[in-house]
């Protein structure tokens, strides 16, 4: 166990290593990208700490890259070039935002996903299994900007019954305590706080089932195939001959094996959902992660774009050993490597 | 139940959650709250710093007052902050009296301890004016407006005569002056919280969490998300009726357009012409237009050959055929420009027709002037949607088209924005199309900044036209305070420039902005800009849901 979780953190650190490599690489050899935003004079003082010793040539490269590291390390990823603001502030306001979206997507693809892959596995090569496998291979295959457009205007403006962007009514002020709406709304102490807490939730479902549409798809899939080999297993067959209830052997034998190859389906989807919210995010005027690096582009903020892109990396790969970890205490064969 | 269903179970449940909550009753909360889809986040809080209307618009309009203000909906001046003030016989001092009891707004970083007076107005403008003034390099942004009205020479001293009296001298007599008080970079800022934020050691504070003196009051920013204002509890023309002001900042047109329709939003910035047509659909919607304070010109360059002839100028204004331009650039919206200032700011020629549309009096007078198998010409157009202008391109095709048919090639020429206007600047071009935005309804604005020679040679006249004559009726005309002598001076200057002909005026667009039936008082400004001091939503009737497309 302990060996494994240290070839674990070997893995990150070797991945970080690369990734600061790749992004010191980029500012140091090419400084102060900022001199192309349309006021150079605007950059130069705006840049107090991070950069400034990031673009000091007299350093040495070794010198100037730890240093680099150091400012990672302890949080300071710089200062946007456009608003002087520290970048890691703004990080902390949007990155809640896109979490909760995140999280609502992963969770209505599961809902829906898992089971609709089961059901498909259960019918195997049977109309319900084609209905599923095409309208999953439509999902999984569809632009999802004109999804998003195709909803919005169906359920927003001809039905009325959704909203059409943003995270809640703007009639609600609500103070962001932890930056994840649902929670702040709870947590306000407001008299309106419980409609705002339905507005929220509201304001989530389209945007959520949007981005999880992908992952959804993706997820019915592996987890119809993952269930066909389990199923045509030996041991599932042995059970069947034992006489165990159909549903035991799918809750209990079948979908246990199933899981490991679907978590790491699950892992991969995580950091789609990330980097995918982009989209979603501009759509429905989402103020998360992706739509605050798309501004940053539109506004040629590279410190920003730099910063927000090393934390969403650095995010990434800590998501990645907290999963390998769980991973190797669902799987036995992992588990009894040791 | 067969378990053999039981996925299909959660399948159902989990789809009657997520519709479980579409009922929505939270509609008393939102009568009172105005919600403004805006179309981009600000650069500040500050209007000292920026040149942006949406800087403007969520700064200066609701948050601060200056000394005179315009009038609601108009340019004419009225007094604010300062009750009233008296002009020296030259022209060269101003004293304003300051208005009495007016509070500064109390925030969770400051608390007023006493009401506006001189000393504010000092600060206001020293942090501008003066290079060694403590708050002058705390904002990285520079005070570009304050330079570019050239107020740094103009201005030779600012004096506090007593606790509510201030003297501004000036080195020579300024008519416009008083307008350029009224503009939003001259808003007033409180000089008690700057102390208080350089004792905390948080002077940059004072750019981005305001405190002034206006109707609303900052609550919450997100940038690219939106911004949450309340009424100025102690507002010293009353408190608002608006519970709430919020900006949702919504960069694209068409969300912008379909949170409007579904009610999300109550105003709409800056919708597409397609957009205004599409509304007249919803009975829930009102389009308000007015005409804008801007003109729209193709330049040519005076200096270079074949426009240093006037013949050949002349030509071009009868070859191109504006009713085109108007019907299919602006999509009716605009009207057609016949002087360099639009008919709404004063001492506009009344008199002088517009050159018709004849490629025949065009060939002829090409003929005259030495060329009767035409020329080649350049001709640059901008690549972005400009108030005075939504599609130059596309005007510059037509141009092309019509100055064909008079043997007149023309090249259309492009840049990214920011290269054109300083190739523009540097002269490089034979002809442009160019367009100016008046920012205090003063005509000096347009004449000096377009047409003078000192804008000649700091590149901004286009044309490249400096003339003695016109060039000193418009001094004249600056240096003069009566209003009568200046509009007499204004109105030859007008008709000289109608003589000279160096552009081809186009038109002047109108601004549209969408609301919802149930937003009363809501005045757009010549000069671009939103002010919601005064606006107020009607309640219940808004329930009634706006209806779906066909």
């Amino acid at each position: 166990m302990l060996t494994n979780i240290s070839r674990l953190l070997i893995n990150v650190f070797s991945s970080f290593f690369v990734l600061t490599l790749f992004t010191f690489g980029l500012t140091h050899f090419f400084p102060d990208g900022s001199s192309f935003i349309y006021d150079p004079s605007l950059s130069t003082s705006l840049f107090p700490d991070v950069s400034l010793t990031m673009h000091q040539q007299e350093l040495g490269l070794l010198e100037a890259y730890i240093n680099y590291v150091t400012h990672i390390l302890s949080g300071n990823f710089g200062f946007s070039s456009v608003r002087g603001t520290p970048i890691m502030d703004d990080f902390v306001i949007y990155f809640p935002a896109t979490i909760e979206l995140a999280a609502a997507a992963l969770l209505i693809a599961l809902v829906v996903g898992l089971p609709l892959g089961i059901y498909a596995a259960q019918h195997k090569d049977k109309w319900q299994d084609k209905l599923i496998m095409s309208g999953s291979l439509i999902g999984y295959s569809m632009p999802i900007f004109w999804w998003a457009m195709l909803l919005v205007l169906f359920f927003s403006i001809i039905l009325g019954i959704t909203p059409v962007a943003s995270r809640i009514g703007f009639e609600f002020d609500i103070e962001p305590i932890t930056g994840f709406m649902l929670l702040d709304t709870l947590l306000s102490e407001k008299h309106y706080a419980l409609d705002a807490f339905k507005s929220a939730l509201h304001h989530l479902i389209l945007p959520a089932f949007v981005l999880g549409t992908v992952p959804l798809a993706v997820i019915a899939r592996s987890t119809r195939s993952t269930m066909t080999d389990v199923l045509n297993a030996d041991y599932i067959r042995s059970a069947k001959s034992r006489g165990i209830s159909a549903s035991k052997i799918l809750w209990k034998y079948a979908l246990r094996n199933a899981s490991i190859p679907l978590l790491t389906a699950m892992g991969l989807q995580i950091s789609i959902l990330l980097t995918g919210s982009l989209i979603t995010e501009t759509i429905f005027s989402w103020p998360g992660i992706g739509k605050w690096l798309l501004e940053a582009v539109y506004r040629r903020d590279f410190a920003v774009i730099h910063g927000g892109i090393l934390a969403i990396a650095s995010f990434i790969i800590i998501i990645h050993l907290v999963l390998d970890i769980f991973r190797s205490f669902v799987d036995p064969k992992l588990r009894r490597k040791q | 139940m067969d378990k053999k269903y039981f996925p299909f179970a959660i399948i159902l449940a989990s789809f009657s959650l997520l519709s479980g909550c579409t009922d929505m009753s939270s509609t008393s909360v939102r009568d009172k709250v105005l919600v403004y889809c805006s179309e981009a986040s600000p650069q500040s809080f500050n209007p000292q710093l920026v040149t942006s209307g949406p800087t403007f618009d969520a700064s200066s309009r609701q948050i601060y007052n200056r000394l005179v203000e315009f009038e609601p909906g108009g340019t004419q001046l009225k007094q604010s902050l300062a009750t009233h003030w008296e002009i020296s016989g030259d022209g060269k001092e101003y004293t304003f009296y300051l208005r009495k009891d007016v509070t500064f707004q109390t925030t969770d970083q400051f608390v007023p301890t006493r009401h506006f007076n001189a000393d504010d107005v000092l600060f206001s403008f020293q942090r501008q004016w003066k290079k060694n003034h403590p708050y002058h390099r705390v904002s990285p942004l520079q005070f570009r407006y304050f330079g570019a009205m050239g107020l740094n020479e103009l201005i030779l001293n600012i004096e506090k005569l007593d606790i509510y009296k201030v003297k501004f001298t000036l080195k020579n007599p300024d008519a416009p002056f008083l307008a350029t008080l009224a503009m939003d970079f001259a808003s007033i800022l409180s000089a008690e919280y700057a102390a208080h934020l350089i004792r905390t050691g948080q002077p940059q504070l004072i750019d981005n969490k305001p405190v002034g003196t206006g109707p609303f009051q900052l609550v919450r920013y997100q940038p690219d998300a939106f911004i949450r204002y309340k009424p100025h509890p102690t507002y010293w023309k009353g408190k608002e009726k608006l519970e709430g002001l919020v900006f949702a900042i919504t960069p694209d047109p068409s969300l912008r357009f379909a949170r409007l329709i579904a009610g999300e939003c109550d105003i709409m910035a800056k919708p597409l012409p397609i957009q205004i047509d599409a509304a007249s659909q919803y009975p829930g919607l009102i389009t308000l237009s007015e005409a804008g304070s801007n003109v729209s010109f193709l330049a040519m360059n005076t200096t270079k050959k074949p426009f240093d002839q006037h013949k050949v100028r002349l030509a071009m204004n009868y070859a191109i055929n504006k009713s085109s331009i108007l019907k299919i650039v602006y999509g009716g919206t605009a009207e057609e420009a016949i002087n360099p200032i639009p008919p709404l700011i004063w001492s506009y020629d009344n008199k002088t027709e517009p050159v018709p549309y004849s490629s025949l009096i065009a060939k002829q007078l090409l003929i005259e002037a030495g060329y009767p198998d035409g020329f080649k010409m350049d001709l640059w157009a901008m690549p972005v949607q400009r108030t005075y202008n939504p599609n130059a391109i596309k005007m510059a095709e037509l141009i092309q088209h019509d100055l064909e048919k008079v043997g007149i090639k023309v090249s259309i020429i492009s840049y990214e924005f920011g290269t054109f206007l300083e190739k523009i600047k540097s002269g490089e071009h034979q002809a442009a199309l160019l367009g100016w935005i008046g920012d205090n309804g003063d005509p000096d604005n347009y004449f000096s900044s377009t047409l003078s020679c000192a804008a000649a040679r700091s590149g901004n006249n286009g044309a490249f036209w400096c003339d003695e004559k016109f060039d000193s009726l418009i001094q004249q005309a600056g240096e003069k305070s009566d209003i009568d002598v200046r509009t007499e001076l204004y109105l030859k200057a007008q008709r000289r420039f109608n003589q000279q002909k160096p552009w081809v005026p186009i038109a002047h667009a109108r601004q549209f902005i969408l609301l919802n039936k149930k937003v009363n008082n809501l005045q757009l400004v010549p000069t671009d800009g939103m002010y919601f001091s005064g606006v107020t939503l009607s309640a219940a009737e808004a329930e009634t849901p706006l209806p779906g497309v066909e």
